[in-house]
């Protein structure tokens, strides 16, 4: 894909996502927080490409600790996001 | 990057990307709501192991025994993190994984740059987009880390107070014009320039890192602690930015949707959290807020003198016992003194008792957005309860007693009537509209703003001095003698 085609998702995501977002109730805030920062982790798959590559000892090495951290933030924050939004959607007396 | 050698074909792992981005959507769109909200973090989950997977499968790199154990590893250290935070650290929580997002972001276009170089040789020439993403994924990446790092360090009371310095701005912008430059050589190459700089990528690659990471440091440093709600939000945003511009050196589509996505939501929230305090983003990032001006405690002890009433939990008691609508008021203090239950208790007794009882919360209470209601949430409080500030500020009128605890600056009615107070236009909760105001507190001192309070000293306000859990669980206690 070209650079122009890359944009063009980036602007049309762009729009996307201030439409979902601004919808979201301050009740939220937190869990939306750790659930969005759990999708930036999707760099995962970058760390994956240049750590799976092998091309040199060095980009091995940063792949590695880049996979380390990408799956931390991705595991870490789907996880703690999902614990937070069990108490939200529990009754009283549940 | 690794060469497409597996045996899924580009078509599948393109329409898997497309799969993860439809579902990332749905998901934040299932955070609309709270009774989706859990099911849509799910369907983002599901949505990551569907592109991770399809990576691995079509560039067959899940061999290198490296990988894996890179990936158990990233599992145990995410996992154990988020099933052993307690509630009160969730913020510097956030904050962490928030960095490491972006200090993943920062190695990958590193180690893209040093594989590409590595392969194309000393003398050839990278493409400007793909050494332009990489100084911004660099920059960004670097600076969510380090910064994402002192505000964790911050809110988990391992570093002291903000700090403060002569020429502090003139140091931040030096620092980020070394980054900035170091930036432009990768992008416009030595031999454009002539020999004056770095001749290699990496190497000023690593000289960009390095200044990216200094100035995330000083960015984060001089910001306090009730701040926070707006640096978390914006590292959120950082880090998802770092993911993007991480997409175009990667030319990888759903990088970039997600991303993009993430840096949406984190500025949205950014926005939301600084109208809240009626500032600027860069007065926050910058400004000096909450240095005490000189003779400051002089005035607040003269507004005060003789004019504060305390009570006593028997005291509230009464009060709570003739009111039929009761508001609770909550602020970092209760999070702090981990009150919530306490107060979700004695709100669940009120109620059984025919008393009308929601919470009145402002955007920027507690360390980081939301915080006040996930902990509400944790102690079983509907979120029906819980109201935002334009929802409750109109009910007060009708209000018999609002019990604040922990909360200051968010209460204070000089936001409205002082121009020239630092907190002059600030969208405040209207509590001294209700017929009677207690007010939880240590003691009279001021709050992040460092100024006086004027709701302290109105006839309608009581003073319940003491630790937010001991004072609400004594209210308690106190309301269960007497039912």
């Amino acid at each position: 894909m070209t650079f122009v085609e890359n944009l063009t998702l980036f602007v049309l995501a762009g729009f996307v996502g201030y439409e979902v977002i601004t919808k979201v109730p301050a009740n939220l805030h937190t869990p939306l927080i750790a659930g969005a920062n759990a999708i930036s982790g999707i760099t995962l798959i970058g760390s994956v490409l240049v750590a799976g590559a092998g091309a040199s000892t060095l980009a091995t090495l940063l792949g590695f600790l880049a996979v380390v951290m990408a799956t931390a933030n991705v595991v870490g924050g789907y996880l703690v996001s999902h614990l937070m939004l069990r108490n939200f959607g529990r009754r009283r007396g549940d | 990057m690794a060469a497409p050698t597996g045996w899924l074909p580009e078509s599948v792992l393109q329409l898997a990307y497309l799969g993860a981005a439809t579902l990332f959507v749905l998901g934040l769109r299932g955070m609309t709501h709270p009774r989706t909200a859990a099911r849509g973090n799910l369907l983002s989950a599901a949505g990551m192991v569907l592109a991770v997977g399809a990576t691995v499968l079509r560039f067959e790199v899940l061999s290198p025994l490296v990988l894996l154990a890179a990936l158990l590893v990233g599992v145990a250290v995410g996992a154990w993190l988020a099933v052993t935070v307690e509630t009160t650290q969730l913020p510097q929580l956030v904050g962490l994984f928030n960095g490491f997002g972006g200090g993943a972001s920062a190695l990958v276009a590193g180690a893209e740059l040093v594989d590409r170089f590595g392969a194309a040789g000393a003398a050839s020439v990278l493409p400007y987009d793909v050494t332009g993403a990489a100084a911004l994924a660099g920059i960004v990446g670097a600076v969510t880390f380090w910064g994402s790092l002192v505000a964790a360090g911050r809110l988990h009371g391992v570093l002291g107070d903000p700090v403060r310095y002569a020429g502090e701005q003139a140091v931040k912008l030096a620092v980020l014009l070394v980054a900035v430059l170091a930036g432009l050589a990768l992008v416009v190459r030595p031999g454009a320039l002539g020999a004056a700089l770095p001749v290699d990528w990496a190497p000023t690659y690593w000289v960009l890192v390095v200044a990216a990471s200094v100035l995330g440091v000083l960015f984060v440093a001089p910001i306090g602690g009730a701040d926070m709600p707006v640096v978390i939000a914006l590292l959120n945003a950082c880090s998802g930015l770092a993911a993007a511009t991480t997409g175009f050196v990667l030319d990888n589509s759903v990088l970039v949707i997600a991303g993009t996505l993430v840096g949406a939501s984190g500025l949205i929230l950014t926005r939301i959290m600084c109208r809240s305090m009626n500032r600027s983003l860069a007065n926050v990032v910058f400004g000096r807020f909450g240095d005490s001006t000189p003779g400051a405690g002089d005035r607040a002890a003269a507004l005060y003198e003789g004019n504060v009433m305390s009570t006593s939990p028997e005291e509230v008691e009464i009060l709570l016992d003739a009111a039929r609508r009761v508001v609770i008021v909550p602020g970092y203090g209760m999070a702090v003194g981990q009150a919530q239950h306490a107060v979700a208790e004695l709100a669940e007794r009120l109620e059984a008792s025919g008393v009308e009882v929601e919470f009145g919360i402002h955007p920027v209470a507690g360390r980081m957005p939301g915080h006040m209601n996930v902990l509400l949430a944790e102690a079983n409080v509907p979120y029906e309860k819980m109201r935002e500030l334009s929802e409750i500020n109109p009910t007060f009128p009708q209000t018999d007693v609002v019990i604040v605890t922990g909360a200051n600056d968010v209460v204070n009615p000089a936001a409205l009537t002082d121009e020239s107070s630092p907190i002059a236009g600030m969208p405040v909760l209207h509590v001294w509209e209700a017929g009677t105001v207690v007010v939880n507190k240590r003691s009279l001192s001021p709050g992040y703003a460092g100024i006086p309070n004027p709701l302290f000293t109105r006839d309608n306000t009581y003073m319940l001095f003491g630790d937010a859990k001991e004072s609400m669980q004594a209210v308690l206690d106190e309301y269960d003698r007497t039912h």
